[in-house]
């Protein structure tokens, strides 16, 4: 450290650029998500997770069922589910999972803290943290839409406003899941378990994974209330525009018919909210 | 010094649970001032350093930065603020530069990212991993960023601990720089030669609670001073002196000690009293071997204040649960 370089010399006196609040917060996180883009880049498996995991079991069960020859209506209705599992495993591995190590990571490297004591705020912190999980989601759903499409007859694609709803409302309620869970996760090995429950309860009752019309109808209805499954159920209606009876509806039915697990995410965003807030934790326990 | 208080806190308080670290504190710190608070480890400087710097919400009393509640009206004052926490970590993975650039996109207006580094010596450390760095090398990091957005009021937790001597003093240059620009300062530090060097005022803190605020002179000033001797006759033999023997100080304070031989001394009025003891001891033909007679130090009032009840504080960190409330 030389004395000679005090900043007494280099104090410039230009006014900071004006902005906005709202781009003065974005280029925060800006600054923020590219650092945490190059740690996810330098940590490979991390990387391998995000970047992998999802389409590799997508393409893994693709194979196993095999893609109906003939019939068209069964190839697209093959291709949404497709679909639907892709953003589903991503919503769960890219951004639940992998938000959950990350910001683990961060509170015990006492980062978080550090940030806190800066001009972001717990939000934009949160953001910037989750960004590159968001990235490398959305990069997976439109990397998987062009393949259904490219490949096999495409779903009708009836409902697309149904479809980002999903999309952004899935993404919100597993950030904020993924944050709430870090305050029982005491180290990044110890989130391979703590994120267990909620990866194996949404996935059970999501619909992807078990046909809910077997089992009883209570079960059934509280089904519908885990997570994952409105975002299952709105990209149903958003991509084959169908009920869960298999009914084709038309534009104005789905979005009767989408009201339903609407009601269940946004529920699920307040809950996801309040969890954050009562669990979270922003610094380690020593 | 007359000029506006930049940061006043009255009677504040903070609990972790039944636990209370800060106890109606009371601190005022003035612009272009650096206060450095003094106390033992669990005296609550950490716990009342965060109420100042908005990190946890005071529970009771009244904290004032600029002119804001800090922890309430944060938004309006973080980007006058550089804030470094004794305990703040990096990512391993990221280097030097990427650090601080990521940094400096958070900052409202940050000095450029080399020359934040270059003021800390971490020019040629630019590319290195965060991994690599020595604990001194990261806590220049740590300083770096804390002065990277040009603040107005800077907080320092213990900034030199770990910094060799060169790096200390460097430290404590960089640090008059920013007084000599009008930064304000609120350090605290265990190093009493630290607060000695940069502070224009000194509080100590116990228990709780600010003891003693003042200069180092003022703080001093409180402290007896000590006048020691071991008495000898004329061929250089030790000569016993009862306590009765000895002559009356008009500054005296408590009674003297003598201890194998050794007599101890403490005044309130240096001079006249050495005076004293040199014409007693000239009266009676004696030779004072081993004089020693010194003011009061600042570590003699530090451990007067904080030595004697040590033990009675809780922790010095604060608990986990603190941020959540900012994240709320």
């Amino acid at each position: 450290m030389s004395a000679a370089t005090t900043p007494t010399t280099a104090r410039d006196e230009r006014p900071a650029p004006q902005r906005s609040p709202l781009a003065a917060s974005a280029r925060r996180v800006g600054s923020l998500a590219r650092a945490e883009l190059l740690l996810l880049v330098r940590n490979r498996t991390a990387l391998f997770n995000a970047l992998l995991l999802s389409p590799l079991t997508v393409v893994f069960l693709a194979a196993v069922t095999g893609l109906p020859d003939d019939d068209a209506g069964a190839q697209a209705l093959f291709g949404a589910s497709l679909m639907t599992m892709l953003v589903a495993f991503s919503l769960l591995f890219v951004v639940y999972y992998n938000l959950t190590t990350a910001l683990v990571a961060r509170r015990e490297e006492v980062v978080l803290k550090r940030l806190l004591t800066g001009e972001s705020n717990a939000a934009e912190i949160l953001t910037a943290t989750a960004a590159p999980a968001l990235a490398v989601m959305l990069g997976q759903a439109v990397l998987g839409t062009v393949a259904v499409v490219a490949l096999m007859e495409p779903p009708a694609f009836t409902n697309p406003v149904l479809l980002l709803v999903a999309l952004l409302g899935g993404t919100v309620v597993f950030v904020l899941l993924a944050a709430a869970s870090t305050g029982f996760t005491r180290t990044v090995e110890s989130a391979q378990l703590t994120t267990l429950p909620v990866l194996l309860v949404t996935l059970l009752f999501s619909g992807l994974s078990l046909p809910l019309s077997m089992l009883p109808d209570l079960v059934q209805r509280l089904a519908a209330l885990t997570p994952l499954h409105p975002v299952v159920a709105l990209m149903r209606l958003g991509l084959s525009g169908t009920d869960a009876d298999g009914a084709v509806l038309t534009f104005a039915e789905t979005f009767a018919a989408a009201v339903g697990p609407l009601a269940v995410l946004v529920a699920w965003v307040l809950v996801g909210v309040l969890a954050m807030r009562r669990w979270m934790r922003w610094q380690p326990r020593r | 010094m007359t000029s506006q208080a930049l940061i006043s806190v009255s009677g504040a308080r903070r609990r972790y649970g039944s636990f209370e670290a800060v106890r109606g504190a009371d601190l005022v710190v003035r612009r272009g001032e650096l206060v450095a608070l003094l106390g033992t480890n669990g005296a609550g400087k950490t716990s009342l350093v965060e109420l100042i710097e908005g990190l946890a919400p005071a529970d009771g009393g009244e904290v004032r930065v600029l002119g804001k509640d800090p922890y309430a009206q944060r938004r309006e004052i973080v980007g006058q603020l550089g804030v470094m926490l004794q305990e703040a970590g990096f990512s391993p993975d990221l280097t030097v530069v990427e650090t601080a650039r990521m940094w400096a996109g958070t900052l409202t207006s940050p000095r450029p990212v080399a020359e934040a580094l270059d003021v800390v010596n971490l020019a040629h450390r630019a590319d290195v991993r965060v991994a690599s760095l020595s604990g001194g090398e990261r806590r220049r990091l740590d300083l770096a960023l804390a002065v990277m957005g040009r603040p107005q009021v800077l907080f320092l937790d213990e900034p030199t601990t770990g910094l060799d001597p060169e790096s200390r003093r460097a430290t404590w240059d960089l640090v008059r720089g920013l007084l000599a620009e009008g930064t304000t300062v609120l350090l605290t530090t265990h190093y009493l030669e630290e607060a000695e060097e940069l502070a224009d005022r000194i509080a100590i803190m116990h228990a709780g609670r600010i003891v003693t605020e003042g200069t180092v002179a003022e703080i001093v000033a409180a402290e007896p001073a000590r006048i020691e001797f071991v008495p000898q006759d004329a061929e250089g033999r030790l000569v016993e002196v009862a306590p009765a023997d000895l002559p009356a100080l008009s500054g005296a304070v408590g009674a003297p000690e003598v201890e194998r031989s050794r007599v101890r001394l403490r005044t309130d009025r240096l001079q006249d009293d050495l005076e004293a003891v040199l014409a007693w001891a000239r009266a009676r033909g004696l030779r004072l071997a081993d004089l020693d007679a010194r003011s009061a130090s600042l570590e003699q009032a530090f451990l007067s204040v904080a030595g004697t009840t040590a033990g009675t504080a809780g922790p010095d960190t604060p608990s986990p649960d603190a941020s959540e409330e900012v994240a709320a």
